[in-house]
Parts: structure tokens; C-alpha cells; sequence
């Protein structure tokens, strides 16, 4: 059960507070609601029991939500005298770990939510939140953040067990718009022009707070033809960094010198003579030259994905897997290398486009905390499914041919640029 | 089934006095007149005796003042007493005293957790099946959860917001199962509409008669004890088939109690349900 005093609360200090005994029939409960509201702060019910018979006890659990550390104390003490307390709170367990590169046994397993730990009877925010972490706490600092099992030090100290962690679920975003109903399980059948419109508007706004889009794209956007739509993106401003493979990287690059992708002919459709050797032999000339960016600056390529990249400065990180060819010399082929270059670049973002890749996306969404909104279009609804399934629930699926997507995404960004500029015209 | 005979503790007011002032009633500027105090508490005993009650004493100390109110000893449930835990060090003294002599009375004497602030019948009072408690001034509510979780009845906590009224019994005065007096002023607007909801009749003071600690009064069967001062009431209860008696009682409303306060049912308030269900053999 989930009663709150209105919307999602946007109020930062929070403590959990319990309150039991004939709390309904003496108005306790109303009484400690009002006296929240009273103090301007909020508050959800996390868990209520209601007594069955007279003599039976109730019980209440409340989130008590304000706005400063202040305003929250002046609460906890009102309520408190008319019997709401809050739940017995410890601090975290600290273990140091023994072993560089593993948690202790018992080890506290992250999430990708919010999270906070009590220590010397203060909650700390936990930093780099990312899933399937533990949390490494510097009791001096009085700091704490995820920390990736490998990444561990021998005499860092792990929390361990769930006693004084608290973990704060994302809420969905309480739309009005006519997009919330996309917002359910997976479907095919869902008008796409209005999904690209979201989209827009997100990119958009993501651009205006000069937040940072990130893009995980995969190979189709090339041989789909639609590598033009996303440059048109890059040179327009709307994304700041990009992961892909050997692949995307490859056939773009492919695309830049002979005009096919995988050897066919990206505007006529026909096989080219020999085009099977294309994406081999633009492999090996961008090795010849250095790297992506030496090709870029040598003018050997002059258009495309990655020259938008290069002359826009968008950080790109290449992540190589064992059927690559070549690979491309920016290609990070040492996995674990390629996972912490990627998680150098997340506590930055703050949109993601997913685009036909369902591996990466994975990856992306593994890394992701939940709070990043992610838009995840796949022509294979299992993609946009499995992502889900990892606890990247945050993930708007979009099942769709890339091409058609990114096409309607553009024109709408064109409508709404127009539209804002046709405002922004003094009178 | 044999009538239940009712028992009430007092305690002889040998060493009463206005020594400190723990309510706004209390100043030492203005003493209790100690002869007549003494004649005022014989006065209420021998009336109570008239009315069939027996009386039974605590021995009074030196040093405690206001170990004359017995209602704030425990709260009485069946053979069990739950200790009080007074919020003033002034009469922590007294938890000692009532421990031994209600011991020696052959209950079981519960003490609750040092840190809580629960005092006795002052503070709680069953009006049928319900548990109605006071908190806030003296009582907190989580000593009142705790008694609710010994007693195994509804509890329902009320908060007193007029320091004048700073035990339930100075404003909430259960008659009968399903009838009480109170003064609705010395409630906020929840206990206000938790006690009209959970009370049939109810007779409402007004405040020159509350303040004379009308509220403040001893029920025995249909008769009615309360301080001098109150013909408004009185005319109420004698309408509601009640007998009032009226007994002057000044000296001790310089301390912040009349009646009732200097008053503990042993055997259990007619108002409580309990009560007549489990007839005392004391």
C-alpha cells in the first residue's frame, strides 16, 4: 500500500518512522499526517496493518519528507510526541575487504536506485550508484560509493549486509501527456510519430539544462541507412557522447569511403563488385593512417558518423568483442578496460538513446543509475525486454525499424526548433 | 454472585503541602491551609464510607506531598497494577511506596521501562471496553502503546493542549459504560471528535465549573462526588439519573486535585467493563 501526501515528492531528507497501537479509531495517524503537513513537509505510508478486532494493535510505517535537515528534525520531533518514531537505526556494517579484486562474504549488492547508508547516525548519499556493486565507505571523508568487485582494494571498507542502507525506488513519473500509456509493457503496436515526439522533446530539454545525451548504437543505423539522421543530430547539438562497437565505427567509416555498408550500396541497394572486402579495407586504411581521427584529419574521411564525432567533439568509446575484424585502432579490446572507460563517462549523463544494439545496451543499462531516463529502440522487442529484465526498468521501449525512428525523431526536432525559434521571434 | 463491594485507595494527607510547582495550579506563594485540608480529606473518606465504599490506606511520607493523590499510583486492571512513571522527579519517590503497598494488597505490580512517562488512573480511564488515556503533559504515548500492548483492550490515545488540564482525569470523567463527563476545550478537535464518537452520552462543562475540577469526581454506582462549585453540573446529573454530592475540597485544587484524584479504585471503575464482568473479591 502506497498513500502520499500528493506527488512524487522532489523533498531530499527523509527518515522512516513507525507508529503502532489504536492509531485509526484515535485519529493518531490522521493526526501525525496533518501535524507532517502542518510543518510543510510531506510524507508517504510505506507499509500499513490495519487492527482486525478493536483490541488489535495497528501499525504504520511513514516516509517523513522535507526539504532541509532542519525542517525534517522539527517534524520528527512534533510527531514524535504523539508517538511516531524512527525505526530503530543503525549504522552500516563496515568490513575491510582481505582480498584485492573481491567483497567480503556478505557483502551489500547495489542496485541501480538511489541509496544511502547510516553512518555515526547520519545517512550519507552513496555516490557512482551503479548495479551489482558493493560500496566502499571512507569513514574520514564521509564518503561512500559503488565500487565494482575488481575494482576493490585490499583494506577498503565494504558495507556489508542490508542493516543501516536504505534504498530509495525511482518512481515513475507521474505523466499527463499523452505518452504515459507507452509507458507499459512491450508492444509493437504503439503510434510511433508520438513516441518520436517524447523523444524530441527529451533531447531537447536535455540539450536546453545542457544536460548530456549518451548514444548506444549498433550497426543497423548504418546498414539501414540512417547514419545520416544521427549526424544531423550530432551536428545539431543533441548528443554529447557515444558508445559502440568495431562495428558501428567500421561500417561508417566504410560508408565515408566506397558508399556501402558491408559491401552494398547504400543508395542504390546493389551489392558492389568485391563489397564483401570493403569493410576489411577500410579497417586496415584507418590503421594505416593512425587511427579514426588521424583518417578525420587527413581528410580521408569526410563524412559520416565518426568524422561528425571527430569535428564535433563527441567522446566516443569503441568497445571491441571476439568477432570483431580488424579491429579499428580505437577499439578497447580488453573488455574490463572498455566497461571502466565507460564508467568514467556516466556520472555525466543524464539521457540515453539506445539504438539497435542489444548487447551494448545491456552493458549501458548495467552501468546506468536509475534515474537516467533511457530510450531504447529495437527492432526485436527481446532486446528492449531483456534490458528490462536486467533491472534497467527506467527503459522506455520503442519497437521499431531504426530508420523510420530516427527519421520521424529528426523531423520533429525540426518542427519543435522551429516552433521554439517562432517564439523566441521578438514582437 | 455476591455485590461487589468497591475499595478505593487513599492516603492520609499528614504530610500534604504546596512544596513545588509542577502544574499551574501549584504556588508557593499561596499555601494550602494544612488544618483544613486534613478536615476536607476526613470529610471525603467518611462520605465515601457512607456511600459503601471501604478504604484502604497508604502510609504517608515525609518528603512527598502528593502521595495523597492515589490516582496517579497505577492503573488498575483486574488483579494486575501497572506501576506509574512520573515525569516529575519531585514525585518519582512515590513509585516505590505504591509498589510496596499495592504488593502488599496482592497485586501484581507491572513497572514499565524507566524512560517512560505513564501516571496511573490519572492519565487513563476505561468508559466501557476502551481504554481512554491522556498524553502529552504528563503521560507520554508510548508508555500508553505499551500499557494497550499489556492490557490487550482498545487504548485510545488523547492529547490534553490546556495545561491547566494536565491529567485525563481533571477533564474526561467516565460515568457509566456509555456516558461521561468532560470539558471539550481541554481537547484538540481530533480527541474531541474521537471521544463523541466513541462515547453515547456525554455532559459537557463549561469552563468556570471545569475549572473547579468538576471533572475531578468519584463515581460509586449512581452517586457522583465532586468538589463544591458546580450546581450546573450537578442539575445535569440529576437529570441524567445520577446523585450528586458535593464536598468541599479547596485546599487540594491548590495542588491540582479534588476527588478523584485523591482516589484509587481497586476494584475496578463502574465505568469499566472489566469491572463488572470479573466481580474483585478484595
Amino acid at each position: 500500500m502506497n498513500l502520499a501526501s500528493g506527488p512524487e515528492s522532489t523533498k531530499s531528507c527523509v527518515e522512516d518512522v513507525e507508529v503502532s497501537g489504536h492509531i485509526i479509531d484515535s485519529l493518531l495517524l490522521p493526526k501525525i499526517l496533518d501535524a507532517i503537513m502542518a510543518h510543510k513537509g510531506s510524507f508517504e505510508i510505506r507499509r500499513i496493518t490495519v487492527g482486525q478486532r478493536r483490541t488489535d494493535p495497528s501499525y504504520a510505517l511513514v516516509q517523513v519528507q522535507a526539504d532541509t535537515e532542519e525542517q525534517l528534525e522539527r517534524i520528527l520531533k512534533t510527531i514524535s510526541d504523539h508517538g511516531a518514531v524512527p525505526v530503530v537505526a543503525s549504522d552500516c556494517r563496515l568490513v575491510a575487504a582481505d582480498l584485492p579484486g573481491a567483497f567480503p562474504d556478505g557483502f551489500h549488492s547495489t542496485t541501480n536506485q538511489r541509496t544511502e547508508i547510516r553512518l555515526g547516525g547520519h545517512w550519507l548519499p552513496v555516490e557512482l550508484q551503479e548495479m551489482d556493486c558493493g560500496i566502499v565507505v571512507d569513514a574520514d571523508r564521509q564518503t561512500a560509493q559503488c565500487i565494482p568487485m575488481l575494482d576493490v582494494r585490499a583494506g577498503q571498507q565494504i558495507v556489508v549486509g542490508h542493516l543501516g542502507v536504505r534504498v530509495f525506488p525511482e518512481q515513475r513519473a507521474q505523466s499527463h501527456s499523452g505518452f504515459e500509456f507507452m509507458d507499459s509493457p512491450v508492444s509493437t503496436e504503439k503510434p510511433k510519430r508520438v513516441v518520436a515526439r517524447q523523444v524530441a522533446e527529451w533531447l531537447m530539454e536535455t540539450k536546453r539544462q545542457s544536460g548530456r545525451t549518451l548514444v548506444v548504437g549498433g550497426p543497423a543505423i548504418i546498414h539501414t541507412g540512417s547514419g545520416r539522421y544521427l549526424c544531423e543530430l550530432i551536428r545539431r547539438g543533441y548528443v554529447q557522447t557515444l558508445f559502440a562497437g568495431n562495428a558501428l565505427a567500421t561500417h561508417d567509416l566504410e560508408q565515408s569511403i566506397y558508399g556501402t555498408s558491408l559491401g552494398v550500396h547504400l543508395e542504390r541497394g546493389d551489392i558492389m563488385p568485391t563489397g564483401h572486402e570493403h569493410h576489411l579495407r577500410t579497417i586496415n586504411t584507418i590503421r594505416r593512417c593512425g587511427g579514426i581521427r588521424q583518417a578525420v584529419d587527413q581528410g580521408l574521411i569526410r563524412s559520416g558518423i565518426m568524422y561528425e564525432c571527430v569535428k564535433h567533439d563527441v567522446d566516443y568509446v569503441l568497445a571491441g568483442s571476439i568477432r570483431d575484424d580488424g579491429p579499428l585502432p580505437e577499439v578497447i579490446t580488453d573488455s574490463v578496460v572498455a566497461q571502466a572507460r565507460m564508467r568514467e563517462r556516466i556520472p555525466d549523463i543524464t539521457f540515453c538513446l539506445m539504438l539497435s544494439t542489444l548487447l551494448h545496451s545491456v552493458a549501458v543499462g548495467n552501468l546506468l543509475p536509475a534515474w537516467v531516463r533511457v530510450v531504447c529502440v529495437d527492432i526485436n522487442p527481446s532486446a528492449v525486454i531483456k534490458l528490462a529484465d536486467r533491472g534497467s526498468f527506467q527503459t522506455v521501449p520503442v519497437v521499431t525499424d531504426i530508420e523510420p525512428f530516427l527519421r520521424a525523431l529528426l523531423e520533429e526536432i525540426t518542427r519543435l526548433e522551429g516552433e521554439s525559434a517562432a517564439v523566441s521571434v521578438p514582437p | 454472585m455476591t455485590p461487589r463491594i468497591p475499595t478505593i485507595l487513599m492516603c492520609p494527607p499528614d504530610y500534604f503541602g504546596i512544596e513545588y510547582e509542577i502544574n499551574p495550579w501549584m504556588n508557593r506563594a499561596f499555601p494550602a491551609d494544612h488544618g483544613l485540608a486534613v478536615q476536607q480529606w476526613h470529610a471525603l473518606r467518611g462520605l465515601l464510607s457512607e456511600l459503601g465504599a471501604t478504604i484502604e490506606t497508604v502510609t504517608p511520607c515525609s518528603g512527598l506531598p502528593d502521595l495523597v493523590f492515589t490516582a496517579n499510583a497505577a492503573l488498575i486492571d483486574g488483579r494486575t497494577a501497572i506501576l506509574s512513571r512520573f515525569r516529575h522527579p519531585q514525585r518519582q519517590g512515590e513509585e516505590a511506596v505504591f509498589r510496596d503497598r499495592l504488593t502488599q494488597l496482592g497485586f501484581e505490580v507491572i513497572e514499565l521501562p524507566a524512560d517512560e512517562y505513564f501516571e496511573g488512573a490519572g492519565d487513563a480511564l476505561f468508559c466501557g471496553e476502551t481504554l481512554f488515556a491522556g498524553y502529552r503533559i504528563r503521560s507520554s504515548v508510548h508508555s500508553l502503546q505499551r500499557v494497550a500492548a499489556r492490557i490487550g483492550a482498545q487504548v485510545i490515545p488523547l492529547e490534553l493542549t490546556d495545561e491547566r488540564f494536565y491529567h485525563l482525569d481533571t477533564c474526561f470523567c467516565p460515568l457509566s459504560q456509555t456516558s461521561a463527563i468532560w470539558f471539550p476545550a481541554a481537547f484538540d478537535h481530533y480527541g474531541r471528535q474521537v471521544i463523541e464518537a466513541n462515547v453515547e452520552t456525554l455532559i459537557a462543562l463549561d469552563e468556570a465549573e471545569a475549572t473547579c475540577f468538576a471533572a475531578n469526581a468519584v463515581v460509586l454506582g449512581r452517586s457522583v462526588v465532586t468538589n463544591i462549585g458546580c450546581p450546573r453540573l450537578h442539575q445535569q446529573l440529576r437529570l441524567a439519573g445520577f446523585e450528586p454530592v458535593a464536598t468541599p475540597l479547596s485546599e487540594f485544587v491548590r495542588a491540582g486535585g479534588s476527588a478523584k484524584c485523591l482516589t484509587l479504585r481497586l476494584d475496578g471503575e463502574d465505568a469499566a467493563a472489566w469491572a463488572q464482568r470479573h466481580p474483585s473479591d478484595l
